[in-house]
């Protein structure tokens, strides 16, 4: 059978797209990240404040709209500082890989099969690899060189242990996460985000019989955007600003972009793994609404990212860590198996 | 012997000890009640009031810039040029200077009035004891607590800016409220 999908031309698989669109898309996909994470810094503003009785920011512009353009205008103005002690290059490389990877990553989340615009049939998506899932854990893991490079070229104690505490972290989360996504591959029966959508749209969420691996994997997921209340590679009351500590100006705000990227990109996965991604239940929703409705199930989920954010408090080091080790990977391993066991005796 | 302390010993009631997979599944429970609980605070709205548009009403008693009073009938200032308020002042920001009055300049009611009456604002702590001390009412604490400036001196408030009506600035609670 491989032979035969190696020998067919490359449209007939899916795979191939005219140049054109494939660039067009690229800009799209940029261009709605870019517009996307201004709103949720907004938004989160707002939120928080509405937690805590507060307005939030509603200075700026018709209800405080353009607060985030104020913000990013001061910080691209500012000077792009670097300590005496820093690694030059590193440095200013750390902040490129976060941004780089984000927005690499962003580029996986579908938001619709193929459609087909004015005779050009169209993915909705950056790219859809067969192994969507293991280009998501890739770009998640290098992610993290970001923080540790930047942290450790700071040449400043602060930035080294927020960094050092960005690896640990990293390597008790990944794990579990992926597990948490093996028994969602298993039933689904392949890594390509888009199957993924379409096999939930067979058999229905994967929310519900995966709700164990649902759990770990949005747990897991606070990890790995580094928000409260796993927040402790940044840590602002202990750490002044972990990793980003010596950071200011544009590079700062490329951090800071791709954090706020990489809340969209973990929602995003959350989305299409476990929610179904653009389907509705139970009606057979034309294709142009798709994008919509995945925008609405991310935007849900940021909704809670900022929820969590305002309830819980910045877990203790050890106690994280035994938290992941102890409880996330356990659980885990044990979601993987049962469904593996349960894949085998259904089929 | 040990130590007896008798029956009025309350035992100190202790949580269940965090830790094991127990501690955990209330761990999560308690996150749970913790979300619903912020929760329950979005959903209560606000509470800010947007300072510079809206302002804190404030009680009647309430002492803010002081005001210097005139006689309703005749006009003439109530003040006296005593200094007792100065003399009251626990941190010495009123300086008075007395003047007699004449009759072709009678400016107060009884034979000398204040010539300068200066309260400096940056040292005043709005205790209201030269309101008590005064012994013609001729000064009372006012509403008005909008007081900041950019220069020190300026906030030397003259005879003038005492007698003159503070802007009304400051809404007064009512009764009920």
């Amino acid at each position: 059978m491989n032979e035969v999908v190696l020998n067919m031309p490359l449209a007939l698989v899916g795979y191939y797209e005219p140049w054109w669109v494939q660039i067009l898309k690229a800009v799209i996909i940029f261009a709605v990240g870019l517009q996307l994470v201004p709103m949720v810094l907004i938004v989160e503003r707002k939120l928080l404040g509405r937690f805590q009785h507060r307005v939030g920011p509603n200075r700026v512009g018709p209800f405080g709209m353009l607060q985030p353009i104020a913000d990013i205008l001061k910080l691209l103005t500012k000077e792009d500082f670097r300590p005496r002690t820093s690694v030059g290059f590193i440095f200013a490389l750390a902040p490129i890989i976060s941004m780089v990877t984000a927005i690499a990553a962003w580029a996986i989340i579908p938001f619709s099969n193929t459609q087909d615009i004015f005779g050009t049939e169209v993915g909705f998506y950056g790219v859809d690899p067969s192994v969507g899932v293991l280009y998501a854990f890739a770009f998640g893991a290098i992610a993290f060189y970001g923080l540790m490079l930047g942290g450790w070229a700071s040449g400043s104690k602060y930035s080294f242990l927020g960094a050092m505490r960005a690896a640990a972290q990293l390597i008790s989360y990944e794990v579990s996460q992926g597990l948490a996504l093996v028994g969602v591959i298993m039933m689904a029966g392949t890594l390509s985000l888009t199957e993924v959508v379409e096999a939930q749209q067979a058999e229905g969420w994967y929310v519900f019989p995966q709700i164990v691996g649902f759990i770990i994997f949005v747990i897991a997921g606070f990890a790995e955007t580094n928000r409260a209340p796993f927040d402790l590679p940044e840590a602002d009351a202990e750490l002044v600003g972990g990793y980003s500590t010596e950071y200011g100006g544009g590079r700062f705000a490329s951090f800071f972009f791709a954090e706020y990227l990489n809340v969209l990109v973990i929602s995003g996965l959350t989305v299409t793994m476990f929610l179904g991604g653009w389907d509705i239940p139970f009606w057979d929703e034309p294709g142009w609404i798709h994008p919509f409705v995945v925008l609405f199930k991310i935007s849900l989920f940021v909704f809670f990212f900022i929820w969590v954010r305002a309830t819980l408090p910045r877990l203790r080091y050890d106690q994280l860590m035994s938290f992941g080790w102890k409880i996330l990977l356990p659980l885990a391993t044990v979601n993987a198996l049962v469904t593996a066991i349960l894949v085998v005796v259904i089929d | 012997m040990p130590y007896n302390p008798g029956d009025d010993v309350v035992l100190v009631q202790r949580g269940p000890s965090p830790g094991g997979a127990g501690g955990a599944y209330r761990a999560f429970g308690e996150t749970l009640r913790g979300l619903k609980q912020t929760f329950q605070r979005l959903t209560e709205g606000t509470k800010t009031i947007q300072y510079p548009e809206e302002k804190v009403p404030v009680y009647p008693r309430f002492r803010g810039r002081h005001k210097l009073h005139r006689f309703e009938d005749t006009g003439l200032e109530k003040c006296v040029g005593c200094s007792l308020c100065a003399a009251a002042c626990p941190v010495d920001c009123i300086r008075v200077v007395a003047d007699e009055n004449t009759p072709e300049n009678r400016v107060s009611a009884g034979e000398r009035y204040a010539a300068v009456y200066e309260i400096n604002m940056s040292r005043c702590i709005f205790c209201g004891y030269c309101e008590i001390a005064c012994p013609f009412d001729a000064i009372t604490l006012g509403h008005d607590y909008e007081l900041s400036d950019y220069n020190r001196s300026d906030l030397i408030f003259t005879k003038e800016m005492l007698m003159a009506e503070p802007l009304d600035r400051t809404p007064l609670r009512t009764a009920g409220e």
